[in-house]
């Protein structure tokens, strides 16, 4: 084994571990950052790992009827979302996992996460469940598509839906003004408010339940389980915004075999995803819950956008 | 020069963008404002074009379309639906999703129909029929889905909007005297669907087009 491949090795398990920690972080930041637009003085940046801590140490409590599936869903969904957030790469292109990080296994593998906490929600037979399972497949399956074209036309802009090739083609290039990828751009910020359960499709912090999506599904889950859906929940976050900072704004990424840039590209990633996370924060004062009827119109939108987008590619050739 | 054509590209589609967020606005108040924000588009997009192609005389249809498009319609618009007390009315359109496709079709089809032509023309923009062709045909379909005369004449005038920024893109522009003519034109055909409006909701008491159709002897 060569000294570049161990490099490259340790980085894999480095970036593994810091997504793993540096969700639940990112959760918090924008909580935070949503307390203080709300005037408010917000719980800390921590708040989140002390909630899983807390979870952590609770006995789980288990509905009697429920099958093996509704325990194992947990440790699937945060499998599948650790994965997700491992292989995109962020720091650095050339990472031992990178070749596995194609767009539509991505999506494949966050389809996978959804039929299972939806089949899960429906496994208790509560009212609540069923509701919630039913209105995040509304969602996604609108989602989903509109997720596909956004990656389509990055994939058609550098000619291949490899992650790593396609943020190699958009960042190492000369600067260039790509009008299709603009609305690719706008699309996927839709795709990520619907995906994550953000406002204006999903509230994340109510338990009403005519609004609830996301958090009607879960509300079986107690102690460990919620914990570890809580966190599959902030690095699905962490995914989405991970992917959007690949696709869209992926300059500052350490380049092939260049392992001296990564402490550089780690600080541009962070500010990347602080400034992300007071965006999302800042988005989601902004806009107001929409009712649930209105979520097709909404991700009707975001596909538009993205068919525009690949249409416009195909016309101007950017 | 390739950053010039980068940017025009890029104004383009947020012309055809504009277009799209027109055909599914509800609010005739967001509508006309949009109509203002395309005519800015427009307005540097002829100024880029301008600039790059060192014609003088496109500076002029520039600050044409600026004073006109962005500044007097949008004001005539916001004054007549002020006096006409129809600012905050909501139109009920017809299934969005449906006409986005049908708008979606359009683009294709604007596409495929402008191919030929651009390979016909030279110059820096020829890609940009294509998009010009597609934001008159939406026009259009947003004048053929909407009830309401004010958001049916905001569809004609984003319609020129699109022919207009065809006839920079493909020839760069049109004699100043044409564009002058053209520009009077709108804006006293602006000034008559003002009126037209009166009459129509002294007649009816509304401003909804289907009323008319009771005109008709049978």
């Amino acid at each position: 084994m060569t000294m570049d491949q161990s490099l490259g090795i340790l980085f894999q398990l480095y970036q593994s571990l810091l997504v793993v920690l540096l969700a639940p972080l990112l959760t918090g930041w924008v909580n935070q950052c949503r307390a203080w637009l709300q005037n408010r003085s917000g719980p800390g940046l921590l708040q989140p790992f002390r909630t899983l801590r807390k979870l952590f140490h609770k006995d789980a409590v288990i509905a009697h009827n429920a099958s093996p599936l509704f325990r194992i869903t947990p440790y699937i969904l945060f499998g599948c979302m650790w994965l997700a957030a491992a292989i995109i790469p962020i720091v650095a292109v050339d990472l031992p996992f990178s070749p596995a990080a194609d767009v539509i296994a991505l999506v494949g593998v966050f389809a996978l996460a959804r039929v299972f906490i939806a089949l899960a929600a429906m496994d208790i037979g509560t009212a609540f469940g069923t509701l919630g399972a039913r209105r995040e497949m509304l969602v996604s399956f609108l989602a989903e598509p509109a997720l596909l074209m956004v990656l389509f036309t990055a994939s058609l802009i550098s000619q291949s839906t490899q992650l790593p090739r396609i943020v190699e083609a958009l960042a190492h290039h000369q600067f260039v003004l790509y009008p299709s990828l603009a609305f690719a751009g706008l699309a996927f910020v839709i795709v990520l408010l619907a995906e994550n359960a953000r406002i204006p499709v999903d509230n994340p912090g109510t338990h009403l339940e005519l609004t609830m999506i996301h958090e009607a599904m879960i509300l079986e889950y107690s102690a460990r389980h919620l914990a570890l859906v809580e966190w599959a929940s902030s690095l699905k976050l962490l995914a989405y915004i991970s992917l959007g900072i690949a696709l869209f704004f992926p300059h500052g990424i350490a380049e092939v075999g260049n392992w001296r840039a990564l402490p550089l590209a780690i600080a541009v990633l962070l500010v990347k995803l602080t400034l992300a996370g007071a965006g999302l924060a800042l988005l989601e004062t902004l806009l107001a819950k929409m009712r649930i009827f209105r979520a097709p119109e909404f991700l009707g939108t975001a596909f538009l956008l993205a068919v525009l987008g690949l249409l416009i590619h195909f016309l101007l050739g950017a | 020069m390739t950053y010039t054509i980068q940017f025009i590209n890029l104004l383009a589609a947020i012309l055809l963008l504009i277009v799209f967020a027109m055909l599914s606005q509800r609010r005739i108040l967001s509508l006309i404002n949009l109509f203002a924000w395309q005519g800015l588009v427009l307005s540097v997009s002829t100024f880029v074009v301008a600039y790059s192609t060192a014609q003088s005389h496109l500076y002029y249809s520039a600050a044409l379309t600026l004073l006109l498009k962005v500044l007097v319609l949008p004001w005539l618009l916001h004054r007549l639906i002020r006096k006409l007390n129809v600012r905050w009315d909501v139109e009920t359109l017809i299934n969005i999703p449906t006409t986005m496709l049908v708008g979606i079709a359009l683009v294709i089809f604007a596409f495929n129909l402008a191919a030929p032509i651009s390979q016909l023309s030279e110059g820096i923009t020829r890609g940009l029929i294509g998009i010009a062709l597609a934001s008159v045909l939406l026009s259009l379909l947003m004048m053929l889905t909407r009830r309401k005369a004010i958001s049916q004449v905001v569809g004609f005038l984003a319609m020129e909007n699109g022919l207009f920024f065809a006839a920079t893109s493909a020839t760069h522009g049109m004699p100043l005297v044409v564009e002058l003519g053209i520009a009077l034109d709108v804006l006293v055909a602006t000034f008559i669907f003002g009126i037209f409006f009166f009459q129509i909701r002294e007649t009816f008491d509304s401003l909804d087009i289907t009323h008319m159709e009771k005109l008709k002897d049978d």
